[in-house]
């Protein structure tokens, strides 16, 4: 082992764009980290992605700008990717390799961690029934968060998902036994713009956490490869934190598009056979090595929630990447630009919006009583103002039975009071009930068909 | 060559195609794929991350295979039979590489009572034993196939592991051969019966819109394709739950960790209506979750199958879920295209209809190599990308199946659950098992469910008018239809899984619900005919009555549903002999 750690190969057979290849390797692992060192003594990280016969395909991270057939020194370490973790990450930004950028120095642990990760045995999980309050009513009301869940927000271009997960950051509140000592946050930043990641600093800045938040960044302007690790050193540590240490941990990923961008650019470089939109048929598995990782386990206090946000290009929710994500995702959280432009925030669209995790998480011993039919209702009445709309379009609103005035009335209400919050407003649980039950008065009492009259004695006012 | 789950190795000549290898230091278990020459493809179902080029390949001169015999139920394994509570306790939490081959439980011991005696002379798949495995299901332990002669020997009864010769058997060429409470079968290949036989009779599911509109049969065959948040996973569960299957093999392939977590919590709680016994005794659940190595995916379904086809030998009717048959696809399409072959739709294998038939046409109504009647249920999810029915899994799967349940995005967006869409669902069974509605029922269902249905393709026509010109200048009867088909969709198709009475139906209230809603509509329509204004027809309290009659009246209680009819009648009566003065 040691005769080979030292073992240096001078020649590449051939560099394109991230990849390089190599010949006459005598024996290298699988997934295996590699260093290549160029003429001026310059270091780069790279992972050992195919063996063929004794080539070798190594994905550099960083850039090969530079980098010539003849003047690379490259050594195979004869481990996968490893990073340190300690309690100490916590309040430190590293890059998208795990490396520090804040000046901090090195963190020092005793073991190392495989930042792939291994799966979850589904008999050790817990399945996840407490809910975060995230003080916002539609997610709270209409799309539970629950700890332990991967509930992404599908966003595009210019809407404000940002903002959003910022809210959620501030204003999340859990049930814990030990208070909020045992609160963290994770966050990836993958190919974000410089002013994004400063925005982010600033809001865990004014909150108030930042000795709480791990940052691993990506700029977009940073090597593309990187993206490809960012979002895993930072799932390791979030493992780490929560299986080790404890901790419940809020991930916060953005922006999953950039990241399935860069696989795709990868899959190009090696030639592979792609599927849907160039993107590579293992895109789905490889998401979910990243989404599975959120979760509980059985007899650990600690929790991962994970919370991705992406960007869909065109606002098309059926592009691979947010399609795919759904698909392995307990639930998403839909951003419309209709509801943006007419000054909703946060312009969340309900409708196609889920948490799978919320059935077990609300009601009665965890949210209220009513909480289940309530959201059951504001979801179908909302849908059939949208049938209305459409109707009014053609026969204008006048013309409309009083019934579906009614529904037009609530619809607006609906967006306007309910879904309309300001960045700063912290909504209780009891608070957006109570608003609920509030703008279902509008409605005649026979359209209320997913209540039960009980309840509704009990909490129409 | 290493690339990802696909190994190249060479001086493989003495290698057999599908043979079960072992690979590296780590030991990690593979299959081979292809034979070119000296070299060898395999296809590993574990991490490779860390094996190096020049590990050792090593034969097991077998194929993949199952250990078949009791200690299956209640438990759940890994896409190639590995028990993973087992796992969990020799590794901890997170599954490593490197866990060898372990399948069920050897070292429990079973109570064996033997059927057979010596002298006796035996075929292949006869019952010789019994084992009763959980409080529901007796394991009758079969001759394996491919042995027949006389009993030479037999052990006492008694409690024994599932390694133990119970029997020996002595062929006529003189060979001897022993009988252990397991058999080993492979995989990939479909276990015998005597004949097939008909299908002609219903999977009771207990779900209105299933058992009355889109009817699965015993031994058939269904694909519920669904874009994400439509419901496939909370449909698959519901049929898992109140199927009237003996045993239930639920394989979820490529799918959420947190979906098998609920499983593993829910099914022992719920009672099955039939037994009162936890439905988990009678279920057997396989795990590839969608972050665990993909080439156990492609194995996964084929575990479950056979595992399947395994009970259904010994006489029992078995549903198969397989939840997603896409993700079963998608590994197909990823390990081929590590393979690079020539890409045909999608990136999709060239062979991906070849091999969705071969799983599909392993479901069916047997009579057993033992004369028993026995069958398997297949019940296929599907997701689609982008929700788009026309990509090539949905396509391919309309082919080689029977029943079609297309789960619809407006309707889950509305909060219509099951959110099947009854205007492009199917089913083919409908004329199949029509004699067993008969026999169960004593009615023609057949009638009834082609007017309802005729009723709801009307109200989605006259939707597209009303869209246009509003509902006001639609004549009565047309808006009877309207308010009818509402009640239709809201009092019978929609099914709340979370209630108590509503979450499983029994087949004679599902129809006589609906005989009620017919009532209701033909009333009202004698009522229209006489030129009553649909405003007093269309009588609010009324139909809120019939909505909700399926929260109102519980299963045991049916006969209610005859007051609520007087209650139609009598309104009706009244307000005709109103407007008759």
């Amino acid at each position: 082992m040691g005769d080979r750690m030292k073992r240096e190969y001078l020649k590449l057979d051939r560099v394109q764009g991230a990849l390089i290849e190599l010949s006459k390797i005598h024996s290298v692992g699988y997934g295996e980290i590699v260093e290549i060192t160029n003429a001026k003594g310059d270091k780069k990280v790279g992972r050992v992605i195919k063996i063929d016969g004794d080539k070798v395909v190594v994905q550099v991270f960083g850039a090969t700008m530079g980098m010539s057939v003849e003047n690379s020194k490259v050594s195979f370490k004869g481990k996968p990717f490893e990073i340190p973790l300690s309690k100490k990450v916590l309040g430190r930004m590293f890059n998208g390799i795990g490396q520090p950028v804040d000046g901090g120095g090195d963190v020092y642990s005793e073991d190392l961690y495989n930042v792939n990760g291994r799966p979850i045995n589904p008999v050790s999980r817990e399945y996840p029934r407490n809910y975060i309050q995230t003080g916002i009513s539609s997610i709270d009301g209409l799309i539970t968060l629950i700890r332990g869940q991967k509930l992404p927000v599908f966003s595009g271009a210019g809407l404000p998902h940002n903002e959003l997960a910022a809210q959620i950051v501030r204003q999340a509140k859990i049930q814990s036994k030990e208070g909020d000592n045992n609160f963290s946050i994770v966050f990836a930043a993958i190919g974000v713009k410089h002013d994004e990641a400063f925005f982010f600093q600033e809001t865990f800045k004014k909150a108030g956490v930042q000795d709480k938040v791990v940052m691993y960044i990506n700029y977009a302007d940073d090597p593309i490869m990187e993206r490809i690790i960012a979002p895993r050193c930072a799932l390791t540590t979030a493992e780490y934190l929560a299986y080790e240490e404890n901790q419940h941990v809020l991930v916060i990923m953005t922006d999953i598009t950039s990241y399935g961008e860069a696989l795709r650019e990868v899959s190009s470089l090696r030639e592979e056979v792609p599927s849907r939109r160039g993107y590579p048929g293992y895109l789905y598995s490889d998401l979910a090595s990243l989404y599975e990782r959120a979760g509980m386990i059985k007899g650990v206090e600690g929790s991962v929630t994970l919370i991705p946000i992406l960007t869909m290009p065109n606002d098309d929710i059926t592009h691979p990447i947010p399609d795919l994500t759904g698909y392995i995702t307990e639930g998403q959280v839909v951003l419309a630009r209709e509801l943006y432009q007419k000054g909703v925030y946060p312009p969340i669209n309900v409708l196609p919006s889920l948490s799978r995790l919320m059935k077990d998480g609300i009601g009665e011993g965890f949210t209220r009583e009513d909480h289940p039919e309530v959201s059951n209702q504001l979801f179908s009445a909302y849908s059939k103002v949208q049938e209305i709309r459409a109707l009014a379009q053609i026969v204008g609103e006048e013309d409309l039975s009083d019934k579906d005035k009614k529904y037009m009335k609530f619809g607006d209400a609906f967006e306007k009071r309910f879904v309309t919050q300001s960045f700063n407003e912290n909504r209780d649980m009891n608070d957006t009930l109570d608003l609920a039950w509030d703008l279902l008065t509008l409605l005649p009492k026979e359209e209320l068909d997913r209540l039960n009259p009980k309840l509704i004695e009990k909490y129409m006012k | 060559m290493i690339n990802g789950p696909v190994i190249l190795g060479k001086n493989m000549t003495g290698f057999k195609m599908r043979e079960m290898v072992m690979v590296g230091k780590n030991k990690l278990i593979g299959e081979i794929i292809a034979i070119d020459g000296d070299y060898g493809t395999v296809q590993v179902y574990e991490e490779t991350e860390g094996i190096r080029r020049g590990e050792s390949i090593i034969s097991t001169g077998k194929p993949l295979s199952l250990k078949l015999g009791p200690g299956m139920l209640g438990n759940m394994f890994d896409g190639i039979q590995r028990p993973l509570k087992k796992i969990k306790e020799d590794h901890g939490s997170f599954i490593p590489e490197g866990i060898g081959l372990i399948s069920i439980d050897e070292e429990q011991l079973w109570d064996v009572e033997l059927l057979v005696k010596v002298g006796d002379y035996v075929k292949s798949g006869q019952f010789f034993g019994k084992v009763e495995e959980t409080p529901l299901i007796t394991h009758r332990i079969l001759v394996p196939i491919g042995v027949e002669g006389e009993v030479v020997w037999i052990k006492e009864d008694g409690k024994y592991n599932i390694n133990e010769v119970l029997v020996k058997v002595k062929d006529i060429k003189g060979n001897i051969h022993d009988c252990l409470m397991h058999q080993e079968w492979p995989v990939r290949v479909q276990r015998p019966v005597w004949e097939r036989l008909p299908i002609d009779k219903l999977l009771i599911t207990g779900q209105r819109v299933l058992d009355i509109f889109f009817p699965i049969a015993k031994g058939g065959t269904a694909a519920i394709p669904g874009g994400f948040g439509t419901g496939k996973t909370m449909t698959q569960h519901q049929l898992a739950k109140w199927s009237d299957a003996d045993i239930i093999v639920y394989v979820g392939c490529g799918e959420r960790g947190n979906e098998m977590t609920e499983v593993l919590e829910d099914f022992p709680k719920l009672i099955d209506p039939k037994s009162n016994r936890p439905i988990m005794e009678r279920t057997v659940l396989i795990a590839n979750t969608s972050n665990m190595p993909v080439a156990a995916r492609e194995a996964s379904i084929y575990t479950g199958i056979t595992m399947a086809e395994y009970f259904r030998d010994m006489g029992y009717n078995v549903a198969i879920m397989a939840d997603s048959t896409s993700r079963w696809a998608e590994a197909l399409r990823e390990i081929s295209g590590r393979l690079e072959e020539m890409p045909a739709e999608e990136g999709y294998p060239a062979y991906l209809p070849s091999r969705l038939a071969q799983f599909y046409e392993r479901a069916g109504y047997v009579k057993t190599l033992s004369g028993e009647e026995g069958s398997v249920t297949i019940i296929g999810a599907v997701s689609p990308a982008g929700g788009d029915f026309s990509e090539p899994v949905t396509e391919n799967t309309k082919r080689f199946v029977n029943v079609f349940l297309g789960l619809d995005r407006e309707l889950a967006y509305s909060r219509h659950y099951p959110a099947i869409n009854w205007m492009n669902s199917y089913s083919g069974y409908s004329d199949m098992i029509k004699k067993f509605y008969e026999k169960e029922l004593n009615e023609d269902i057949e009638g009834i469910r082609n007017r309802m249905l005729n009723l709801l393709f009307d109200e989605s026509r006259l939707l597209e008018i009303v869209l246009l010109v509003g509902e006001d200048v639609l004549p009565d009867d047309q808006r009877l239809i309207l308010e009818v088909a509402r009640v239709i969709k809201i009092g019978f198709l929609q099914q709340n899984a979370f209630h108590k009475d509503d979450t499983y139906v029994p087949l004679k209230k599902q129809l006589e619900m609906l005989k009620t809603i017919e009532l209701l509509y033909n009333r009202g329509l004698q009522a229209v005919k006489k030129g009553i204004p649909i405003s007093r027809v269309r009588n609010t309290e009324l139909y809120e009555e019939v909505i909700k009659m399926k929260y109102t009246i519980a299963n045991d209680e049916i006969d209610k549903l005859q007051s609520l009819n007087t209650m139609i009648n009598e309104f009706y009566n009244g307000l005709e002999s109103e407007y008759s003065e």
